[in-house]
């Protein structure tokens, strides 16, 4: 027996007072294996200890939305007795110490998490952020990361339909690695995790069981340092193959009636997902680990339980079921065996060799995980104008914003990723929302992964707030109704006040977003601790969100489609300067508040620009957002290849028109008849609205009083940077 | 026209090929698995794109050793048309049905794009509905689609005709801008882009229906 000492507890991440709370749950000291489970249940990767109080806060319900936060994935409802499940989920440490397995199995551990849900998945995105480009380490991360997304998602043929990049300084020793999965089900067959009931086979199936990834969910529960390297041995090896096989097989297995109850094994694997199996179902489970399928010899019950090996399911099977489940997984040579049974002790009981190793109540791992309420303070906001140079060359500026490493072409990532496979994709990388059609039928899920972490700096709340706000203007620019969202907050370590304050004031912002404009989460993941040596990233609490195009036929894209019209600008514009891309890329300064974000008026603008979508009068529509009015334009042009011909619509002063980042916008086109009879109901609607000008023949953008630039020109800054960059070509100034 | 997509564990382009079977004949084809030792009675067998076993030896190497290739083979030797898409190409030429092999792409990336090609011959059953010379647009998906034979074989695809896609601008380095090759009976075709992937308007053209409607028009 491995005796249990203070260095030890230490060493597994746990606190003297945390300690002393499960020798008093237990009545005794805690077995080794006993310390281990405890230890990955209550991090704070499993056990949500520094953020379940805030989270509660969250609005959860809709009439449509068929699961909530709690399970694997959520669910909505989205007619015709079709269901669409969802979650997105970071793999930030790992992807930092091994760039593509780390990015490699957070794709499969989310795809886990959409199929064991009953779902086929059917289209993946990806929020990355990276250090500054001119970090010794970032180009390594960039390659690695893509490929890793690639390399996992290409071969399971699930297309990968967009996602945002952003590089700062801020991420040079933790990056942001977030992939989003997004299923299709029918809404009468979803599987949950409830391992209800006693005296049920409980089944392992998928790959064996070896020593890697051991201490996974405590590693993300900690902040970085110089050592971090040394722990390359924890981040798992992802095998697509036979992912691939293990949907095939489980979708098969739900086809039948055999499954009660289902779960992947992702982070604290076996130990998780039997400890939340049981909590949930209000049962107890008893494993025998000499029945694990295992990939190494003499392995400990300890490295079992820890183990975060990949592709692996832990599945509740009706009595009886047992053989015919079998059949299938030996059909798709998949690895199956009954490891243990339902009980109605309520305690998670493991057997090793003829020995019980650990013996527990489940409650321990689950509703008495500590839980804290840490303390936390709030920066002050900044207010004011920034200052700006206003004789500066409006398209000299615009050129530098395109090439800019946050504001160029994706293109050189994207491409790395089979985004047609599975052919219903009908809006592909590169717009405001990706779509893919819901197989079978005209409806159409639109897809958008937002926040803007230079504003969450600045100021948490509204920055989150806006990140919600910027996601459901996405989904609805393509013309889909948003129905919900997903959130992965991505934020430093909480046991710091400030940083505990940008998590809270962030699920604020969130929350306040989500109510007004009817968009729920539904489900989410917490990645803290993202410092390294003491710095913490920005915050960043990214958003997924989902929305529900009736007929694909009537769809906005951003590309500029016909000559001679109207270019109009929805929304009101102020020319908000602080924390604006043109600050930081042209005057060198990230200062001033970030832009607020009328919630009131964005819904009102954004149900507006929608209804001319679904109403077939518009289908050419581009939101507002990094960069501003002018860059807006110019992703227009280049998307039609199509140029146009605008001016500041009467405002006085151009840099801060063109450029600023004022919130709640659209550009769109019309004829110009057309766009006189959306004028007239704007007007009538009270929405702020000005037509900029029109697009034309000539394949240039030209700028009232300022020139005009070809749009070949343009296209090879915009399209140029990420291939230069990754080629090594062009060294990137350090700012 | 009846028609069979054989599945492989990690193939994933079957039901790609199928949607588009069944939307261009108005019949379902039968999906075959890899363990198969018979075919049934059909005029088109198509090895679907993906990334069977995991391609972790050199891609369709470990496929083209599975039971079903055996019948594909003498489905083919009957004179029986086989369409080999991406993954469905490279198990090809590892079952040396079609000579070459496919490497790495030039730059080592997975590419994901729309490729312009010239249909390069239309005296086959894959491609007599287009126009020689015509430019098509389908799109590629691959890591491993770069074509390669040696001189002798390249010219003697040329010199038969047997060079049926070219690319106007190559994406991956292929010999010749190959991006599909005929057996010498003409009755396989193995190209890397996708023509199932657009049959579709919504979906970016529809330069891939020519291909089924080739095939409609000879095996019906």
């Amino acid at each position: 027996m491995t005796k249990i000492t203070p260095e030890l507890v230490a060493e597994h991440g746990l606190s003297d007072d945390e300690y002393g709370r499960i020798k008093r749950l237990l009545n005794r000291e805690p077995s080794f294996v006993e310390l281990g489970i405890f230890s990955v249940m209550w991090s704070e990767h499993c056990s949500y200890k520094s953020t379940r109080i805030h989270l509660r806060k969250l609005p959860t319900k809709a009439p449509w939305v068929l699961q909530g936060p709690g399970e694997n994935a959520g669910v909505i409802d989205i007619g015709d007795g079709d269901a669409c499940i969802f979650k997105m989920e970071s793999h930030n440490h790992p992807s930092f110490i091994e760039p593509y397995q780390g990015a490699a199995t957070g794709v499969g551990g989310i795809m886990r998490d959409v199929f064991t849900m009953g779902a086929r998945p059917v289209a993946m995105m990806n929020a990355l952020r990276f250090g500054e480009p001119s970090h010794p380490k970032t180009r390594h991360l960039v390659s690695g990361v893509v490929s890793g997304i690639g390399g996992y998602g290409n071969c399971m043929g699930v297309p990968t339909v967009g996602g945002e990049v952003n590089f700062h300084a801020s991420y040079n020793g933790n990056i942001l690695v977030n992939a989003m999965c997004i299923g299709l089900a029918r809404t009468n067959k979803i599987f949950r995790s409830a391992a209800k009931g006693a005296g049920n086979p409980v089944v392992y199936i998928g790959s064996k069981t070896g020593r890697d990834g051991i201490h996974g969910a405590t590693m993300a529960s900690a902040e970085f340092s110089e050592d971090s390297e040394e722990k390359r041995p924890t981040v798992q090896v992802g095998d697509p193959f036979t992912e691939k096989l293990l949907l095939e097989a489980c979708l098969e297995l739900m086809a039948t009636d055999a499954v009660i109850a289902i779960q992947d094994m992702g982070a604290a694997g076996l130990t998780s997902s039997s400890a939340e199996m049981a909590d949930k179902g209000g049962s107890g489970i008893e494993l025998d680990l000499d029945s694990v399928p295992q990939r190494e010899t003499d392995m400990t019950a300890y490295e079992m339980m820890l183990s975060e090996s990949q592709e692996r399911m832990l599945a509740v099977l009706k009595p009886g079921r047992e053989a015919e489940a079998e059949a299938i997984f030996k059909k798709w040579e998949l690895d199956f065996a009954v490891i243990g049974v339902t009980t109605d002790t309520h305690r998670l009981v493991v057997k090793h060799r003829g020995e019980i190793v650990a013996d527990m109540p489940v409650t321990a791992l689950s509703d008495e995980a500590p839980l804290y309420e840490r303390p936390f303070s709030k920066r002050a906001t900044a207010t004011g104008t920034p200052s700006y140079d206003a004789k500066r060359p409006i398209l000299k500026s615009l050129r530098t914003i395109l090439a800019a490493p946050d504001m160029c072409s994706r293109r050189w990532i994207w491409e790395q990723y089979d985004y047609t496979v599975m052919a219903d994709t009908v809006q592909c990388p590169g717009g405001d929302a990706a779509v893919v059609r819901v197989h079978n039928s005209n409806k159409g899920l639109a897809i958008s992964t937002d926040v803007t972490p230079r504003y969450c700096k600045a100021d948490p709340y509204e920055g989150a707030k806006q990140a919600v706000a910027e996601a459901w203007r996405n989904i609805s620019a393509v013309g889909a109704k948003p129905l919900a969202l997903t959130d992965n907050l991505n934020f430093g370590n909480p046991e710091k006040p400030e940083i505990m304050g940008e998590i809270v004031s962030g699920i604020d912002g969130i929350g306040e977003a989500c109510r007004a404009l009817d968009f729920p989460v539904i489900g989410g993941n917490c990645s803290l601790y993202n410092e390294t040596n003491g710095e913490a990233i920005l915050p960043t609490p990214a958003i997924g969100g989902v929305g529900l195009l009736q007929d694909v036929h009537r769809m906005a894209t951003i590309a500029f489609k016909r000559v001679g019209e109207a270019i109009l600008l929805v929304g009101d514009t102020k020319g908000h300067l602080g924390q604006t891309i043109y600050l930081r890329e042209i005057e060198g300064r990230e200062e001033g508040p970030c832009p607020p974000v009328d919630l009131a008026a964005e819904k009102r603008t954004g149900d507006f620009v929608r209804r001319l979508i679904e109403d077939g009068r518009v289908d050419t529509v581009h939101d507002v957002s990094d960069g501003g009015i002018l860059v807006a334009v110019a992703e227009m042009a280049l998307a039609g290849d199509i140029g146009a011909d605008v001016g500041i619509a009467g405002m006085t002063q151009s840099i801060p028109f063109f450029f600023g980042e004022d919130q709640g916008r659209y550009l769109l086109t019309a004829a110009p008849e057309v766009a006189d009879r959306i004028e007239h109901e704007l007007r009538e609607a009270g929405l702020v609205h000005a037509i900029i000008g029109q697009t034309i023949g000539e394949k240039v953008l030209r700028v009232e009083r300022e020139g005009e630039i070809a749009l070949a020109s343009l296209r090879a800054l915009h399209e140029g940077w990420f291939p230069k960059y990754m080629s090594g070509e062009e060294i990137p100034p350090s700012n | 026209m009846k028609s069979a997509v054989i599945v492989f564990p990690a193939s994933n382009c079957d039901r790609d090929a199928a949607v588009a079977l069944e939307q261009m004949t108005g019949r379902k084809p039968h999906l075959v698995w890899h363990q198969e030792k018979d075919l049934p009675a059909v005029d088109l067998v198509v090895l679907p794109g993906g990334f069977s076993y995991g391609d972790y030896l050199r891609s369709g190497a470990m496929a083209s050793q599975s039971a079903v290739m055996r019948a594909v083979k003498a489905h083919a030797e009957k004179g029986g048309a086989v369409l080999g898409i991406c993954n469905g190409f490279q198990v090809l030429t590892e079952s040396h049905m079609l000579p070459g092999a496919l490497m790495r792409n030039a730059d080592l990336k997975f590419v994901c794009r729309a490729v312009t090609m010239t249909v390069e011959e239309t005296q086959n059953v894959f491609t007599r509905r287009y126009a020689n010379g015509q430019s098509v647009s389908f799109p590629v998906a691959h890591g491993d689609g770069n074509y390669f034979a040696d001189e002798e074989t390249l010219n003697r695809l040329e010199g038969e005709g047997r060079v049926v896609f070219r690319y106007a601008q190559n994406p991956n380095g292929s010999a010749r801008n190959i991006a599909g090759i005929l057996s010498e009976k003409r009755n396989v075709l193995g190209l890397m882009p996708h023509p199932e992937r657009v049959v579709d308007p919504l979906l970016g053209g529809t330069d891939g229906r020519g291909m089924f409607e080739s095939l409609i028009e000879t095996l019906s």
